[in-house]
């Protein structure tokens, strides 16, 4: 009998079956033997250099000040309370930073797309500038440059009297909770729930009789006038604390700190050149003709656009804008080197210096990273399989 | 006979040609863009004047000391005074011609290899690439043929930046090239630790990879091992790298029709013949602009070593703005350096997409 994979008979050694079998067998080994070699070394350096291992540490209180924490926080405090306002901070300058650059990034990608010759110029100055300079660089320079030259808080910049940006950042008003705010709460969940049982309404009626209904102002109209209605009948949900000088400092009112207004501004003009350049190419991909159909069809400039060009590009665009959020949430990691509390500069620099704990520090630290990135990654990738083109 | 006497063609409207034209069709050709080149001309008029009378008109570029700097303009001085610094960081400034005749020799060695009727280019370039980074090694680092040994903790400035870029991706290649086989093996067990090793990489940021790099690899080696600061640093950035590089090899690889490993499979040639002698060479050719692009990345990566305290420009600038004698004039530092990392990457990029445009055969879709 001849097997399968044609191989001559009688040699073994020549039988690409068992050839794969001995490959992998040999590669396993290997890793599992350099792995066991490396932990192996690393738990006797450990134990020479009297250092405990395991992760005990983490219910030991971390005794040292964060300037910025979302959540309460004392000094007494144990190291999994670090840990928590460490993955916090690194979500808000990422998300901050997701947010502002995918706007400024799509409207340079379309200012780079502008008949306007001008416009066009000016995005590609910007483009070229800004992606060609490292972020670290951007950071340090928002940072020491510009943001701590600042005026200090009595002589700050103000805005309408409300928003005050000094050398210690952005103050701006608190919404502090109003007797109101339950029912406002209710309001809004409310006018949600209506939007999207008005738009499910009137996408069926529009499949079966092709009438078409303005879904989005009439949402709009819902979303803001149930909540303003609760506001009038229960009063208003929040007021606001203006922040004021008071000595050397503001009181009231929340305040940005330098840090994050350099890192959050720094990582979303960065990314933002390298969005608008997606998005260039993404609705450049899109052929003329698409263009051309849709108007012969009867559409005018702006369907034309949102429910043919756009729909098209999205579907070039989305896979590597993921991979550019990505990088934007890696890239936040950047803010330990302006002492910005997030989780490279608490976790991998405060805590390590302190507990001596390294092997158990960086682990938690790339987990915590690989956990965001694989979350990003499938939120995307969920959007991104909603939006492709269903091939036969 | 009577012969046809043409009459001189009318010119063009006026409304159509020249300046007047171009500006209507370009900037004012209606409302809504009208108001946005005013708009454009309004951020133009905010941002330019200033910085060209801070960074050219009131700047002071000749002198010695801060105290000739006027305080409305950039002070160039303090660049022209700490260039050395920012180039070699603390590399000995009597032995800094060693680094000029490194980049040197790389400039005049590598020049054939861009000369399109030079034949030898493979066995000229294997050759290359064996013999210069010995010759570099020894003429950066010293220590033999009596020349006197510098540590890697004075190397700084941007040479230690174009080091661990170089280095760092030469070391990237070889590892990706075989991650990015391992990924498209057939034998699953090869394939899950490769796909986990790229995936690994590709989801931590470099900082956390370079401390680990300085405060983990003193820990995985056996007593007694140790390698120095700037090595530490250079292993990390490769195996981070190489996942990158290893991606970008597999998007070449998968080009490359189906039909050429079947062809190389007919030839009877086994797996790593049919792999560097068929796929691999049209698949490298085809990821060279990515690599180039890579290599950008790298290049301005090489600036978060700042971080874990090597010298490279970035941090050179740092300690120079540090120096009592020049405070105050970290903006100008950053300056200069962004400029330097721009025409860097510039350059590169530009090079990237003429490559691009070259290397297009016209296969594609």
């Amino acid at each position: 009998m001849q097997n399968h994979t044609g191989a001559p008979k009688g040699s073994w050694l020549t039988d690409p079956r068992i050839r794969a079998w001995v490959f992998q067998v040999v590669t396993v080994v290997v890793v599992i033997g350099l792995g066991w070699y490396l932990f192996h070394n690393m738990q006797v350096n450990q134990q020479h250099r009297g250092i405990t291992s395991g992760f005990g540490f983490l219910n030991n209180s971390a005794g040292f000040g964060i300037a910025q924490h979302l959540i309460d926080y004392t000094e007494a405090d144990t190291y999994w309370r670090v840990l928590v306002i460490g993955i916090l901070n690194t979500l808000l300058v990422s998300v901050l930073g997701i947010i502002l650059a995918t706007v400024l990034g799509f409207t340079l990608g379309v200012a780079r797309l502008s008949k306007n010759w001008l416009i066009n110029k000016v995005a590609t100055v910007y483009i070229e500038t800004f992606r060609n300079i490292p972020p670290l660089l951007q950071i340090l320079f928002w940072y020491f440059a510009i943001f701590l030259s600042l005026p200090g808080p009595r002589q700050a910049h103000g805005m309408l009297d409300m928003f005050f940006v000094s050398s210690r950042g952005l103050n701006m008003p608190a919404a502090l909770l109003a007797p109101g705010f339950g029912p406002f709460v209710v309001a809004v969940v409310v006018a949600i729930v209506a939007t999207v049982l008005m738009a499910r309404w009137a996408t069926k009626r529009f499949e079966q009789t092709g009438q078409p209904f303005h879904k989005f102002w009439t949402g709009l109209a819902i979303m803001i006038v149930v909540p303003a209605l609760a506001a009038l009948l229960f009063g208003a949900p929040v007021h606001w604390e203006i922040p004021a000088i008071r000595g050397f400092n503001f009181v009231g009112g929340w305040v940005l700190i330098p840090e994050l207004l350099a890192v959050v501004l720094s990582l979303s003009v960065y990314t933002a050149a390298f969005i608008a350049e997606i998005v260039r190419s993404g609705i450049g991909s899109v052929s003329h003709g698409q263009t051309e159909a849709a108007h012969s069809l009867g559409l005018r400039n702006g369907p034309t656009l949102r429910k043919v060009i756009i729909p098209q590009a999205m579907r070039v665009i989305v896979p590597p804008l993921t991979s550019q959020y990505l990088n934007l949430m890696k890239n936040s990691s950047l803010a330990a080197a302006v002492g910005y509390p997030e989780m490279v500069s608490l976790f991998s620099g405060t805590v390590l210096n302190q507990t001596g704990q390294a092997p158990e520090v960086m682990a938690i630290t790339m987990t915590v990273y690989l956990a965001i990135s694989v979350s990003i990654s499938l939120l995307m990738n969920a959007y991104n399989k909603r939006i492709a083109l269903i091939e036969r | 006979m009577t012969t046809h006497q043409f009459k001189p063609d009318l010119p063009p409207p006026v409304a159509t040609v020249g300046v007047y034209a171009w500006l209507r069709a370009n900037l004012f050709s209606s409302v809504p863009n009208t108001l946005l080149t005013l708009v454009a001309l309004y951020l133009i008029w905010l941002i330019v004047p200033p910085l060209l009378s801070w960074a050219i008109f009131q700047a002071t570029w000749l002198g010695d000391s801060r105290e000739q700097c006027t305080p409305s303009g950039a002070c160039w001085l303090f660049i022209e005074q700490r260039f050395g610094q920012f180039m070699y960081g603390y590399y000995p400034p009597e032995l800094r011609w060693r680094v000029d005749l490194t980049v040197l020799l790389a400039v005049v060695g590598a020049a054939p290899l861009f000369v399109a009727r030079f034949t030898h280019k493979l066995r000229y370039g294997i050759a290359f690439l064996v013999l210069y980074p010995i010759l570099a090694y020894c003429l950066l680092s010293g220590g033999m043929l009596g020349l006197e040994h510098v540590p890697t903790t004075q190397w700084g400035g941007l040479m230690l930046n174009l080091i661990l870029a170089t280095v760092g991706i030469a070391g990237a290649l070889p590892l990706g090239i075989l991650l990015a086989l391992g990924r498209r093996s057939k034998l699953p067990a090869v394939r899950v630790v490769c796909v986990t090793f790229i995936e690994f990489w590709r989801g931590v940021p470099l900082i956390t990879v370079l401390f680990m790099a300085s405060v983990m690899l003193p820990l995985f080696l056996p007593e007694g091992m140790s390698f120095d600061k700037m090595l530490r640093a250079l292993i990390g950035i490769i195996l981070f790298e190489s996942a990158y590089v290893a991606e970008v090899v597999r998007g070449g690889m998968q080009a490359i029709p189906k039909g050429q490993y079947e062809a190389a499979a007919a030839m009877a040639l086994g797996y790593w013949r049919s792999m560097f002698l068929v796929v691999l060479p049209q698949a490298l050719k085809l990821v060279i602009p990515g690599l180039v692009n890579t290599f950008i990345a790298l290049f301005k990566d090489t600036s978060l070593v700042y971080i874990v305290g090597l010298f490279e420009l970035l941090n050179s600038v740092k300690q120079a703005s540090a120096d009592p004698k020049w405070l105050g004039m970290a903006t100008e530092g950053y300056v200069f350096a962004a400029l330097v990392f721009w025409i860097f990457c510039f350059g590169m990029s530009r090079y990237s997409m003429h490559l691009e445009r070259k290397l297009d055969t016209g296969h594609k879709r």
